[in-house]
């Protein structure tokens, strides 16, 4: 079952979302896939964003890696597809 | 968190397209690449999002301009591009996005693939290029339906008449200009080898577009040569246009 | 709320009629989804009763359309906020497909192909408030609307309607599918306005 609907986006059309709770900017972040183990980038991801909630997938398996649903002052965020994210600490006290 | 810009100028670009300039306090810096995510609030509160790519190049003076494509169906840009006025005021978050982006440092051959309004943010790049000095290696390749549905194209012709210029190629895809040598047509496999740097040049290449353009854009690129790791796409979404997200 | 964009309306249609809480009226039919849009070849389709154990009832697409089928005229209310009146669909009513099971579940997870799953009381889906939909405005349903076949059951939340569904999962206990699990309505009445969980 493949698809050929082009209706996704890039991990990077989340970053405007993921800044509202985040310091630093994830989508630059290395992620592994828990199903596959394709590691790249969250801003490779296929960013499904038009739903109750936004879903990255998988660009090489389409599995679920991350979910994310705004619920009036909260967001809940679902990370388990991810075996890791890996973020850059470096910068995380520059000002931006 | 959102901020406030006041619209200083418009400018079409095409019958479609408008440039809208935006003066915004307190912006900080932006790099070329990156987008923005505007909102849009009814008297009732009624509110929409749109994201859009930062078509200005980095500066200190909290100027943003925006590239704004009239979607036929759009909620958003039929407003942006014909309703809103000289005056009028405008919340934005960002800049957004650390993936899709370029650098002043970097100077490694750079490869820009655009398909329609994916232009914006490669301009970007471009005019950053020209305010940064680089003399990094810029290629551009550009499709678009017809000659009409070009951005810039003043600016672009200047560019690549210039001095430490930006060899650009267009592709048309539905009507090509009189005596125009190649038919209109979609980019293919040996267009890609003859328009773009040698993939033994190992650029980072940048698409982005309608996502159908940016996922088979991205294969030419890899069947002519080029890793993966060094293609960088954005993708617009079906029409174009990103949407809106709750 | 943020500042007040001069001139700007949105797509939104006035209208006199009562919409549940907080909703919009939409003329257009938006697609929303959480995945890629599934492909499934009517030869490869089934619809599955299980009990999370065994199978209790199959069919394949040459069996299911053999079913009775009804015409109907649904309101649609999407947790994002649009509503869609007067939607008309040819479905298999869900009476006619879970007429002879026997159990005791007071829940059903529905499933669909892709990775999505929606839970409701199996009470929900009896007493013709629900139907597998094939065809929408007289046409076969597309993919990108859920075709081949959809669960539609208006009286809850657009996002319990499972586009592309392959069977129902009877379940003695309610457990929370896809969105449920991250904030959304176990239930979903839109017109008690159940958008997230803890809504009253």
């Amino acid at each position: 079952m493949s698809s050929t609907n082009y209706d996704y986006l890039d991990g990077n059309a989340a970053a405007g979302e993921l800044s509202k709770v985040f310091a630093v900017d994830i989508t630059t972040a290395e992620g592994r896939c828990g199903e596959c183990g394709t590691t790249k980038c969250l801003a490779e991801a296929h960013l499904y964003m038009h739903g109750p909630g936004l879903v990255a997938r998988c660009p090489a398996c389409e599995h679920v890696l991350l979910r994310l649903v705004n619920v009036r002052e909260h967001m809940f965020l679902d990370v388990r597809g991810m075996t890791y994210l890996r973020l850059d600490t470096s910068r995380s006290e520059e000002a931006s | 968190m959102w901020r406030v810009g006041t619209v200083v100028a418009l400018h079409d670009e095409t019958p479609t397209a408008r440039t809208i300039t935006l003066q915004v306090a307190d912006w900080p810096r932006h790099v070329a690449g990156q987008h923005v995510d505007v909102r849009l609030t009814a008297p009732d509160g009624y509110s929409a999002v749109r994201s859009y790519s930062i078509a200005s190049a980095p500066n200190a003076e909290g100027r943003v301009e925006l590239t704004v494509e009239r979607l036929p169906d759009g909620e958003v840009s039929p407003y942006l591009t014909q309703e809103l006025a000289v005056g009028d005021r405008v919340e934005l978050r960002g800049p957004i996005g650390g993936w899709f982006v370029w650098r002043s440092q970097q100077m490694e051959p750079i490869q820009l693939i655009a398909g329609g309004s994916g232009i914006v943010p490669l301009m970007a790049m471009i005019r950053s290029r020209a305010s940064a000095g680089s003399s990094a290696l810029f290629r551009l390749l550009y499709s678009v339906r017809e000659p009409g549905g070009v951005f810039y194209r003043d600016e672009l012709q200047a560019i690549s008449d210039g001095v430490d210029s930006v060899t650009i190629t267009y592709a048309y895809t539905r009507a090509a200009p009189r005596d125009w040598p190649r038919p209109p047509g979609r980019i293919d496999a040996s267009f890609i080898a003859e328009t773009t740097w040698s993939s033994k040049l190992i650029p980072t290449c940048y698409v982005c577009g309608p996502t159908s353009f940016v996922e088979s854009t991205a294969a030419l690129l890899v069947t002519c040569g080029n890793r993966p790791d060094k293609i960088r796409t954005e993708r617009f979404g079906p029409t174009g246009g990103r949407n809106e997200f709750h | 709320m943020g500042t007040i964009s001069r001139g700007f309306f949105g797509r939104r249609t006035v209208a006199d009629v009562k919409l549940p809480p907080g909703q919009y009226l939409t003329t257009d039919f938006p697609v929303l989804s959480a995945g890629p849009t599934p492909h499934i070849a009517l030869e490869k389709w089934e619809f599955t009763i299980d009990d999370g154990t065994n199978v209790l009832r199959r069919w394949n697409w040459k069996s299911f359309r053999e079913l009775p089928t009804e015409n109907v005229t649904v309101d649609l209310h999407c947790v994002t906020r649009w509503s869609k009146l007067g939607t008309h669909w040819e479905g298999v009513s869900l009476d006619t497909i879970l007429g002879e099971i026997e159990s005791d579940a007071e829940y059903a997870m529905v499933r669909s192909y892709g990775d999505y799953i929606t839970n409701l009381p199996l009470a929900d889906l009896r007493n013709k408030q629900a139907w597998i939909a094939f065809r929408f405005d007289d046409e076969d349903l597309a993919p990108e609307h859920g075709g081949p076949a959809r669960l539609l059951v208006p009286h809850l939340y657009l996002w319990k309607s499972a586009k592309w569904v392959r069977g129902i999962r009877l379940m003695h206990e309610d457990q929370p599918g896809f969105w449920e699990s991250l904030g959304y309505h176990d239930y979903g009445d839109p017109w008690r306005e159940q958008r997230y969980s803890g809504d009253e």
